[in-house]
């Protein structure tokens, strides 16, 4: 089913994932502490350029790609692997797809080596999935916006190596509608400000904060894209992103099982390897069934996306079964390791902590649901 | 600069490693191979002379046709091309007639710089190649290398043994091995997996490299492995008991085990 290609950079990620950062994760986690060297190394061997052209120095690659290192890194840690699904496909896809050529020789080098993080601000603290409801504002003011109001839940929006993060704003009213657009807010920038570090149930080493804008000036020239296609433009972008978080729940799945694979063949009960069980073996075949079901629908939707057919009602599909799965997996491992599935030092006691965002970030199950229902017509 | 890398596709040491029952030679079938991660650094080693000095990367291995994989990931690191020997004739090849091979092999590529080995396979643990190839081809040979610099026509190398560290001086060309300290090798980057399809590789028989059929193989080894037990499994540790002198005992233990 994969490509040489892609086989390869599975098996360089899988390696990667194993030797470098399981043995260092539980105590980075247990720390909150963000993995800034792993980033490095992660950098260093292009990932963070993976989907971008060689002429901004990515990879060449694809899409597909970034989904395959995405859920090789979250079968051993979904931390890192979010860190590296924001900064590519919220933080420097968005400037791939609709900055100027300027603003892309400026941004996305910097990006691609992972030396820089990117971030999107899109969420508010009053309004997640009613996007519409956007309040934060930036007002034409000679040649500068004026940005005001405040963002919410902004992943790698505050590391030491934060470069910029793109905003959407309400810039005017057009047609009796708020006209929303996107501009790019380098880090560190007057006026603007970011909150500490949330403390998350999971995901505890990747960096989410608050954003604040206090009469916050960029040049008129930070407005990506089109002046008031701020909607379309990051509805399209959470299209995409949607297939790459099925393949890091498809990852969390998958590293759920490869754990209880393991531990039942070593942990005894009764006299025997708690794998001789039935109670244990059909556990693990559900686990397998789940996270084999939802990889097919993640390749599924990346395969019609880079064919360039329309996706949208499949990526749906695909994050909506692969954050089931990697839930009812998180779940289901946790019970095989019963009391140490407990203990935060176990790999499964951290996937069940890092599986419940998966049905909440970039756009909900239910937001799926009401997408997949509208697709067939029905509401 | 050009340099020649050896490599070698072994089992995974993460997987499960036996020995073929009907002649205790490596059972390559049953087992997960990986590239050495000795040779990895090796090739890493031979990348790094050629970005600070320029240069060409050949890599150089002996083994069947799986071996290929091991080649790719090689090239994918950034080795410029490679040359293969491959053929059922060298099944249970010695470390002496391995050598010879690969020397011919080498001899085959024009003006070689730097020859870079690995200190020892974890497969075979011979730890004798890239010395008995430098024998074979007349030229120095500094192996075990934690350091190596390359300075106009001299390479330099500081060889670590268990009792000192020497400073080793050779002109060129030389062959050198390299410990695991030396580097930390690089993974593939997607643009050097998709820059690796297109890469050369040779694939040679023996008869296209110019060897006997006589000169290889379990038949004509100069050593066999005639009998073979796996190791017993690991006893249950030493326990110590701390009566006020644990510390001590410890220190003990450990030097006993020439851990420290």
């Amino acid at each position: 089913m994969l490509s040489e290609e892609h086989a390869a950079l599975r098996a360089t990620v899988e390696e990667f994932a194993r030797k470098e950062v399981a043995p260092v994760i539980a105590d980075l986690y247990e720390h909150d502490t963000f993995p800034y060297a792993l980033v490095a190394k992660m950098g260093a061997m292009g990932l963070f350029g993976l989907p971008f052209p060689e002429e901004y120095g990515g990879m060449g690659g694809d899409y597909f790609a970034l989904c395959l290192a995405l859920e090789e890194l979250a079968r051993v840690d979904s931390s890192v692997a979010i860190t590296l699904e924001d900064s590519v496909s919220l933080g420097a896809m968005p400037i791939f797809r609709y900055g100027t050529g300027e603003q892309k020789q400026r941004w996305l080098p910097e990006l691609c080596t992972g030396q820089r993080l990117g971030a999107f601000g899109l969420t508010e603290p009053g309004g997640g999935s009613d996007a519409g409801a956007t309040r934060t504002t930036a007002r034409c003011e000679g040649d500068e916006w004026v940005i005001n109001g405040s963002k919410a839940f902004i992943t790698n929006s505050g590391t030491d190596v934060t470069s910029v993060v793109t905003v959407t704003a309400i810039t005017g009213v057009s047609g009796g509608r708020k006209e929303i657009s996107t501009i790019m807010v380098p880090a560190g920038h007057p006026g603007f400000t970011v909150s500490a570090n949330y403390s998350k149930v999971g995901w505890r080493c990747s960096d989410t904060r608050g954003l604040f804008f206090d009469d916050c000036r960029v040049p008129l020239s930070n407005l990506l894209g089109e002046r008031g296609r701020g909607y379309a433009q990051f509805l399209a972008i959470l299209d995409e992103g949607r297939i790459a978080i099925a393949a890091l729940g498809v990852g969390l799945a998958q590293g759920c099982i490869d754990e209880c694979v393991s531990y039942a063949q070593q942990r005894h009960a009764f006299g025997h390897a708690i794998g001789s069980y039935q109670a244990i073996q059909f556990k693990i075949a559900d686990m397998e069934t789940r996270a084999h079901a939802a990889r097919l629908t993640y390749y599924h939707a990346a395969e019609r996306m880079l064919r360039g057919e329309p996706f949208k009602k499949e990526a749906a599909i695909a994050k909506l079964v692969s954050s089931n799965a990697a839930m009812d997996n998180a779940r289901d491992a946790t019970q095989v390791f019963g009391g140490y599935g407990f203990m935060n030092e176990y790999p499964v006691a951290r996937f069940y902590r890092d599986a419940k965002v998966l049905e909440i970030g970039e756009g909900t199950s239910e937001v799926q649901r009401i997408l997949i229902a509208r697709h067939l017509g029905v509401g | 600069m050009n340099i020649v890398v050896l490599i070698k596709q072994v089992p995974d040491t993460w997987s499960a490693r036996t020995l073929a029952d009907s002649d205790h030679t490596l059972d390559r079938a049953s087992a997960d191979v990986v590239l050495d991660e000795i040779n990895e650094r090796a090739v890493e080693e031979a990348l790094k002379i050629k970005e600070a000095d320029g240069g060409e990367v050949t890599v150089v291995t002996m083994g069947p046709q799986r071996a290929a994989d091991a080649v790719r990931k090689a090239l994918s690191m950034g080795a410029d091309k490679a040359v293969h020997l491959s053929d059922e004739g060298l099944h249970g090849s010695c470390a002496v007639q391995t050598a010879k091979a690969l020397a011919t092999v080498i001899g085959t590529l024009g003006d070689v710089d730097l020859i870079i080995a690995g200190n020892e396979a974890t497969d075979g643990t011979v730890g004798a190649i890239a010395a008995m190839v430098a024998d074979v081809l007349g030229l120095p040979d500094l192996t075990h290398a934690r350091k190596v610099t390359v300075e106009g026509r001299t390479v330099t190398v500081e060889r670590e043994t268990d009792d000192a560290i020497t400073v080793l001086r050779a002109d060129l060309p030389a062959v050198i091995s390299v410990n695991e300290k030396i580097n930390e090798p690089r993974y593939p980057s997607f643009k050097g997996i998709m820059a690796a399809k297109k890469k050369p590789v040779a694939t040679l028989s023996l008869a296209d490299a110019g060897i006997e059929r006589i000169a290889v193989g379990l038949a004509t080894a100069t050593s066999t492995v005639i009998e073979s037990t796996p190791r017993p499994p690991r006893l249950a540790g030493q326990v110590v008991t701390d009566e006020g002198d644990g510390a001590a005992k410890l220190a003990e233990y450990l030097i006993g085990q020439k851990l420290i």
